[in-house]
């Protein structure tokens, strides 16, 4: 019986092996000097700045090396994303030679073996580590970190002024704040979070010491019951805001309808367009002791060369080029981007008062996700929303989902 | 009407192929449409199969790491999960309430056409077919819309401003259902209309001269003769309700709060297509596959049936 059952199985794993379903060729690309270097860059709603900034890039590329062309792609933002880089990871003659991606989905390209191996070309770059480990993946720099956003506390002067509230400058002071807000007016929330809104929820995870990969840890416990504790009738309703995302918080904050909001750099313009705008002032997201500042979150997006580039050196010379200083700083006054060059930065909290607590952030140094394929699962999943939101309706208590969400996190890395 | 022509013509046929020329004549006439259904529908489920006895993610299909073979090691995967067993109960039950509600509706809509004047049938008529024709994705949006806490019509009108009717995991399943249906039961309703048109005249005139109520001669007369018609919409409509994807993850914004509204397929998009996990992905495309085959027979058995019957 059992010798029919492993022959059977014998010859169907032979059978299938015979016909085992197809892997891409793996081709080294080439080091051509000259041609057509063909650059991925994101679309972005609103892409003439950044359109021009890379044109200035190109033309001075293009004067320092004769005979080389530039031909930017811009590729949408959207999860068909991935099939596009899955497409040039598949298939040489459809790979460019520079692709921007997006931090958190370096793990799963590198595992791919999409990307080449910069370290050597990048030695001695001024970066903070933190920064680089976000284009790292086991000590292998597999990207130029071109620019990050950061998130911080944003709050309405008017409304703090109005009640004779300081800006809080610890997590217990935020949430006593938050609730007295809520308290003298009922119809504003005393913080906007959402149930949904990963990056605002793990700060506080960081902050207590704890991490994604020991989310059942007592630190990680600390920063999850302080964060769900905001999900609460008294500050915001879990009715209303367990189904928040980051983006409907920016929507609440803007509209006037939270008296304060974790949002990013890069939610300004979003802020400005609504009635909060010119009534808001940014402080860094305390942490727990008092006066100090929570780990931010260093989401942003890197410059790599495909390992199916033709066009190997040109590729890292134009990458270091257009991740450079000088157009750094050009990206940010074009779109708002905060530089992940420690130069400059500095050179921009000098002249933009509204950058230095996100600046501040950044420099008490950010986080980042597990570097790990798994990550891309971990984050489909939903698994950390699950547990915040099975919190924040008592549906579970912070031990039992935490819990669960470790033993998640665990499948989802040991896995791959 | 066809369907007994059809009988009637295959019949003869098969009596005229066993005295003639053997068995072989069928085939010829089915292999065009074999032509094309077996490289269409054969080799993607050929590939599905396999796939999902491979440890088969996207490291794989760039080449970056060689594929092994897992034998059912996606499928202990996939059946250890509890997580997939409450979702695939939950997902039955969605449907089974879904295929319910749509019928009841359907039938409902189709006796009423058969009742009122030209002007107002148009008029319904016209009203389920935009309905149907509206892509799933366009009325999820509508309906959320219509159902949002601060701006939503439906709050407005009742005057309850603020109420999240994605909170309750019952009612974010009864919105979402009454979505579906809104989507599912022109096809029920127009059909059902077609089958009542049919009825024979004369037999519900005899049944009211033998007393029949309005009640008694719908579920005595017209259900027993649309039967058969029933019997297809009914296993229809299970089928696209187990399938059931769109209205879901657009509603809920991917399950609802802590994935308390998933369905198998959200569930499938999220733990495997969503990761690159194709091995894992296919695994639970071939478990689809074998539940809504064997509901497949039922359909082809009631098929076969209709022909005999009339």
């Amino acid at each position: 019986m059992k010798f029919v059952h492993s022959a059977v199985a014998g010859i169907a794993a032979v059978a299938l092996v015979a016909c085992a379903p197809s892997t891409a060729p793996t081709s080294g690309g080439g080091d051509s000097k000259s041609g057509t270097l063909r650059v991925w860059l994101y679309d972005e709603p609103n892409r003439a700045p950044k359109e021009k900034v890379v044109g200035e890039a190109i033309k001075e590329f293009t004067a320092a090396h004769a005979g080389v062309k530039v031909e930017v792609t811009y590729i949408p933002t959207t999860p068909a994303r991935h099939e596009k880089f899955k497409g040039a990871f598949n298939d040489p003659s459809s790979s460019p030679d520079v692709a921007e991606y997006g931090n958190t989905d370096l793990a799963e390209y590198a595992a791919a073996g999409g990307f080449a191996d910069l370290t050597a070309d990048l030695q001695g770059l001024d970066v903070n580590a933190d920064l680089l480990k976000s284009a790292s993946v086991d000590g292998k720099v597999y990207g130029l970190p071109w620019f990050i956003g950061v998130r911080a506390l944003y709050y309405r002067t008017d409304v703090f002024e109005e009640l004779g509230l300081k800006p809080p400058a610890s997590v217990e002071e935020l949430t006593k704040t938050a609730r007295d807000i809520r308290g003298k007016k009922p119809d504003l929330y005393g913080i906007a979070v959402g149930g949904e809104y990963t990056f605002g929820a793990l700060p506080f995870v960081w902050g207590a010491g704890g991490d994604i990969t020991s989310l059942d840890s007592p630190e990680s416990r600390k920063g999850v019951k302080a964060y769900t504790d905001l999900l609460s009738d008294d500050i915001c309703p879990p009715q209303a805001c367990a189904s928040l995302t980051g983006g409907k918080t920016v929507e609440l904050f803007a509209s006037g309808k939270a008296a304060m909001g974790i949002l990013g750099n890069f939610s300004r313009s979003a802020v400005d367009a609504g009635v909060a705008a010119g009534k808001y002032q940014v402080v860094p997201l305390p942490g727990y002791e008092k006066g100090s500042v929570a780990p931010a979150f260093a989401g942003g997006n890197n410059l790599g060369v495909m390992k199916n580039a033709q066009h190997r050196s040109l590729a890292a010379d134009f990458v270091k080029l257009l991740g450079g200083k000088q157009y750094q700083t050009k990206m940010y006054e074009a779109m708002g981007n905060l530089p992940t060059l420690s130069g400059a930065r500095d050179e921009l909290a000098a002249k933009d008062p509204f950058l230095k607590p996100f600046l501040e952030t950044v420099a008490k140094g950010t986080k980042f996700v597990p570097i790990h394929p798994g990550w891309v699962k971990i984050d489909n999943g939903k698994v950390i929303p699950t547990m915040l939101q099975k919190v924040a309706t008592k549906q579970a208590s912070v031990d039992e989902a935490t819990t669960e969400a470790a033993t998640a996190v665990k499948t989802a890395l040991g896995s791959s | 009407m066809t369907a007994m022509a059809a009988g009637v013509t295959a019949g003869s046929h098969r009596a005229r192929a066993r005295r003639g020329r053997g068995r072989v004549r069928p085939w010829l006439y089915l292999l065009p449409a074999l032509a094309v259904l077996v490289p269409l529908f054969g080799y993607p489920v050929y590939m599905l199969g396999l796939l999902s006895v491979f440890d088969y993610r996207q490291a794989q299909v760039s080449g970056g790491q060689p594929t092994t073979f897992v034998g059912f090691g996606n499928y202990a995967t996939l059946l250890g999960d509890a997580r997939f067993w409450s979702v695939l109960l939950q997902t039955v039950g969605f449907a089974a309430a879904l295929v319910v509600g749509t019928l009841a509706v359907g039938a409902a809509l189709a006796v009423l056409m058969t009742r009122i004047g030209t002007v107002p049938r148009v008029a319904l008529s016209l009203a389920a077919l935009a309905a149907w024709a509206a892509p799933a994705m366009t009325g999820s949006t509508v309906w959320m819309f219509l159902f949002d806490a601060d701006l939503g019509l439906v709050n407005q009108v009742l005057g309850i401003d603020g109420f999240n009717w994605f909170f309750d995991k019952w009612v974010t399943f009864g919105v979402v259902g009454a979505t579906v249906v809104w989507h599912s039961f022109p096809f029920v309703m127009v059909t059902l209309y077609a089958g009542i048109q049919a009825v024979p005249g004369s037999v519900l005139e005899a049944a009211s001269l033998d007393g029949a109520s309005t009640w008694q001669s719908f579920w005595r007369v017209i259900v027993p003769i649309l039967r058969p018609l029933i019997t297809i919409v009914v296993i229809q409509s299970i089928i696209w309700d187990f399938k059931i994807f769109t209205q879901i993850y657009v509603m809920t914004n991917g399950g609802g709060i802590a994935g308390q509204n998933t369905v198998l397929n959200v569930y499938a998009y999220q733990t495997a297509f969503g990761s690159s996990e194709y091995g894992l992905g296919s695994a639970i495309g071939v478990v689809m596959t074998l539940i809504l085959l064997v509901v497949t027979m039922f359909y082809i058995r009631a098929l076969h049936r209709t022909g005999e019957k009339l």
